[in-house]
């Protein structure tokens, strides 16, 4: 019965949306203060009823209930209960139930903070409830998560073991908070175009600050799950299912600085507007790419044509409507600030030029072969060697130009004296580039401009906080942030410039040297896992005679899904990787072995995370301040009204 | 002569294994070096720059299909032959099309592709220095 209780519970939160969609809407007017007190309430009983579905759902996973077609399809009774847990979202249908919750997470969320004054809140809601009520249609006509099998089968399929990971358990939910937490930022922007409200910048701020944390954490996770779990050391592929999610990263970036200038000084209203409608946009797109199996990855789970079909005019719907009222309702915010061509303003719109640019260099290099396929029948591949021909140059460009922003001035700036208190990262900038050409070989001109960049990022992010000695801890989050981005920009050029590698066969006792790294294997035993069963080979760290530690790389085979796997080993300085892999079996206990050696690897993820720390120092403030200012969006419309 | 050490490899457990569809990622097949470094260092490069066909977004260099089992194997021997990297990429993709090369080459059905960023760069370089040019003729 449980399999029906899902659907009743998705049933009545369709219901619910579609209220939230009428009265939301409808409360946009100002004197409907009736509905606006239904889209509320609408928007706590919708997010009810989608937590009642999921929890359904992932309770049908854990029991093992196979009588539910899609636990027969994706789970096993032998799968560690995490991964029975994971299940839910490592398939078509119960990873779309998650961007269900997700949304319905972002609604409620809107609905109980009530920023940017009720008329606003209540239009947001409005659109919130639009995209809710056509996802679920969506669910329930072509991806229901909740249909039965009879007989139900006495054993279930099992997962891709790949995707039986800790990694990937937390990454698409993490992922999901981002991709949809820009739903909010388009909702809030498609509900100021109808009220007319100016403050909406700043009410749908945390909104995207948590879309933005979420998604670089997401993307993070996601690179770091391809580095130990691929087995060949890379992290980032290009591949378009991680373009997909990048797109929405980098158009949220732009926004995020774009919002701060309408917020702070009323610049670039409109431009706003459409990035906020871009953003979702991207996030739309890339869960079309990804789910309608358009791109076939990991990560395509199912390929119907009915879904992609139903999904691509869902998304025609969303964009062309949102840019309608855009296009009807964009002239009439005009306001045009008035700035110095010197001034932090026009550091930001830089900042988006360039954002922009690289999105639609990774835009097109994803689509490009599809649509070239689909006209000419000529199959092209857009891989790595593209975009550090296109992507690199543009957003080497970007990374010089970040220091100054922070430091100019609103409305009019000094150029002269943000030089003068820059210059010392210029010092730390010449430093490193010195450094990486005089101790490091293989010189080169990619990890040399790296660091060089690194350390003016970082030299500028220390001057940053240094001036801001005593104002609030938010104050520092964009120094953070930036100086985030050079950590991750040094792992990426550490672990691309000097890698070593070996790729060999090694017999019991051999010993083996790569990088600074000594090796001696010491064969393979046999184990058994939950639901697999590996060979682990024991390889022992040497240094000089002793043992300084034993890295046990396995290649698994897991019976139920007739698929072996290679888990890796990674022994880790926090600023140097060593990574082992092990291949297959040679006979007389020889083993194939691949041997990477990543130089400050660790970096690239350590990166991310400070990211994402100074977009939490930011919300952080964003929220406190909000208690200390119970009207904060007033100055923002009184400027506006002028 | 530089002699190739092909360390003989058995494809022959991938297929007495009749459960193991197709090959995963993260599983290691072929292994074949060069004793030379250099010849060494220029297969790996050109490995890295093919496409491994059957596979989804893998190089030659990562994957461990047969395919690019075979492809190792082809262009290995044609270094130790003495050609050049142009004309071992020139024969593959006279072989297999320009869908194996991970760089797509430039020709007029790839302009967009190479100028797209660039021009998008343009414009929205463009729009932004007339809004800046704008915004300053207020100030003042």
């Amino acid at each position: 019965m449980i399999g029906e209780l899902g659907q009743l519970a998705l049933c009545f939160a369709l219901a619910l949306s579609l209220v939230m969609a009428v009265s939301g809407l409808m409360g946009a007017r100002a004197p409907a203060a009736a509905a606006r007190r239904t889209a509320n309430s609408a928007a706590l009983g919708f997010l009810v009823f989608v937590v009642l579905a999921f929890g359904v759902l992932t309770y049908a996973f854990v029991i093992s209930d196979f009588s539910v077609a899609l636990v027969a399809n994706h789970s096993h009774t032998l799968k560690p209960l995490v991964y029975k847990i994971s299940g839910v979202w490592g398939n078509h249908e119960g990873s779309m139930l998650l961007w269900i919750l997700v949304l319905a997470l972002y609604a409620g969320l809107v609905a109980v903070l009530q920023r940017g004054g009720e008329r606003l809140t209540s239009a947001a809601l409005g659109v919130q409830g639009l995209l809710a009520a056509a996802f679920i249609l969506f669910i329930l006509f072509t991806s229901n998560p909740f249909l039965r099998l009879d007989p139900a089968p006495f054993e279930g399929a099992g997962l891709m073991p790949l995707l039986q990971d800790p990694g990937l358990a937390m990454h698409p939910p993490m992922l999901y908070a981002g991709y949809v937490g820009l739903s909010a930022a388009f909702s809030y922007a498609a509900a100021a175009m109808m009220v007319g409200e100016e403050g909406w910048a700043r009410a749908a701020r945390p909104f995207m600050l948590i879309a933005w944390i979420a998604l670089t954490c997401g993307i993070a996770l996601g690179s770091w799950w391809a580095y130990y779990e691929l087995g060949w050391g890379g992290f980032w592929g290009w591949d378009p299912v991680e373009n997909a999610s990048l797109m929405p990263w980098l158009i949220a970036t732009a926004l995020l600085h774009s919002a701060l200038a309408t917020e702070k000084s009323g610049a670039f209203r409109t431009w706003t507007l459409l990035l906020a409608i871009a953003g979702f946009s991207m996030s739309l797109i890339g869960t079309f790419l990804v789910r309608s199996g358009v791109i076939t990855s990991v990560h395509a789970f199912a390929s119907d044509p009915t879904r992609g079909f139903f999904m691509m005019i869902l998304i025609a719907l969303a964009i062309v409507g949102a840019l309608g009222l855009f296009a009807w309702r964009a002239p009439t915010l005009q306001g045009g600030a008035a700035f110095s061509s010197v001034s932090r303003e026009t550091t930001l719109l830089l900042n988006n030029v360039f954002l922009v640019a690289v999105c639609a260099c990774v835009f097109v290099g994803t689509l490009y072969p599809l649509v070239l396929d689909a006209i000419s029948g000529t199959k092209i591949s857009v891989g790595p060697p593209y975009y550090a021909l296109t992507f690199a140059p543009i957003f080497f460009v970007l990374l010089l130009l970040v220091p100054f922003g922070p430091q100019l001035g609103w409305k009019r700036g000094d150029l002269k004296a943000v030089w003068r208190t820059l210059y010392p990262a210029l010092g730390l900038a010449a430093v490193a580039a010195i450094t990486v050409l005089a101790i490091v070989s293989p010189r080169g001109l990619g990890a040399t401009g790296a660091f060089a960049v690194a350390g003016w990022l970082i030299g500028a992010s220390v001057i940053d906080i240094r001036k801001r000695k005593g104002a609030r801890a938010s104050a520092f989050a964009a120094a953070l942030a930036h100086a985030g981005l050079a950590i991750t920009l040094m792992g990426v050029a550490g672990a691309t410039a000097w890698r070593s590698e070996a790729l060999t066969v090694v017999a019991p006792g051999q010993k083996l040297t790569v990088g600074p790294y000594t090796l001696r294997f010491d064969g393979v035993t046999r184990e058994k896992g939950p639901n697999y069963l590996a060979d682990r080979a024991h390889i022992a760290l040497m240094d000089g005679d002793k043992v300084r530690a034993t890295l046990l790389p396995e290649h698994r085979f897991y019976p139920a899904e007739g698929q072996d796997m290679s888990d890796t080993a990674i022994h880790t300085t926090g600023l140097r990787d060593l990574y082992l892999a092990l291949g297959d079996d040679r006979g007389g206990g020889r083993f194939a072995l691949r041997v990477y050696v990543s130089p400050l690897a660790p970096l690239i993820w350590l990166g991310g995370l400070v990211m994402a720390l100074g977009g939490m120092l930011s919300l952080w403030g964003r929220l406190r301040a909000r208690e200390g200012a119970p009207q904060p969006a007033a100055p923002a419309m009184a400027q506006a009204a002028e | 002569m530089k002699t190739v050490i092909a360390l003989v490899l058995m494809l022959v457990p991938a297929l007495a294994m009749p459960t193991v569809a197709r090959a995963q990622p993260g599983t290691i097949s072929a292994i074949e070096t060069f004793s030379d470094p250099a010849m060494e260092a220029r297969a790996r490069n050109l490995q890295r720059q093919l496409r491994c066909l059957v596979c989804q977004g893998e190089s030659i260099d990562e994957s461990n299909s047969p395919f690019a089992a075979d492809v190792r194997h082809l262009l290995r021997q044609q270094i130790a032959q003495g050609r050049s990297d142009r004309q071992i990429q020139d024969f593959l993709v006279a072989r297999y099309g320009d869908f194996i090369l991970m760089k797509p080459p430039v020709q007029p059905n790839t302009w967009l592709l190479w100028l797209a960023p660039f021009l998008a760069l343009g414009a929205a370089g463009l729009v932004a220095w007339t809004v800046v040019k704008k915004a300053a003729a207020q100030e003042t």
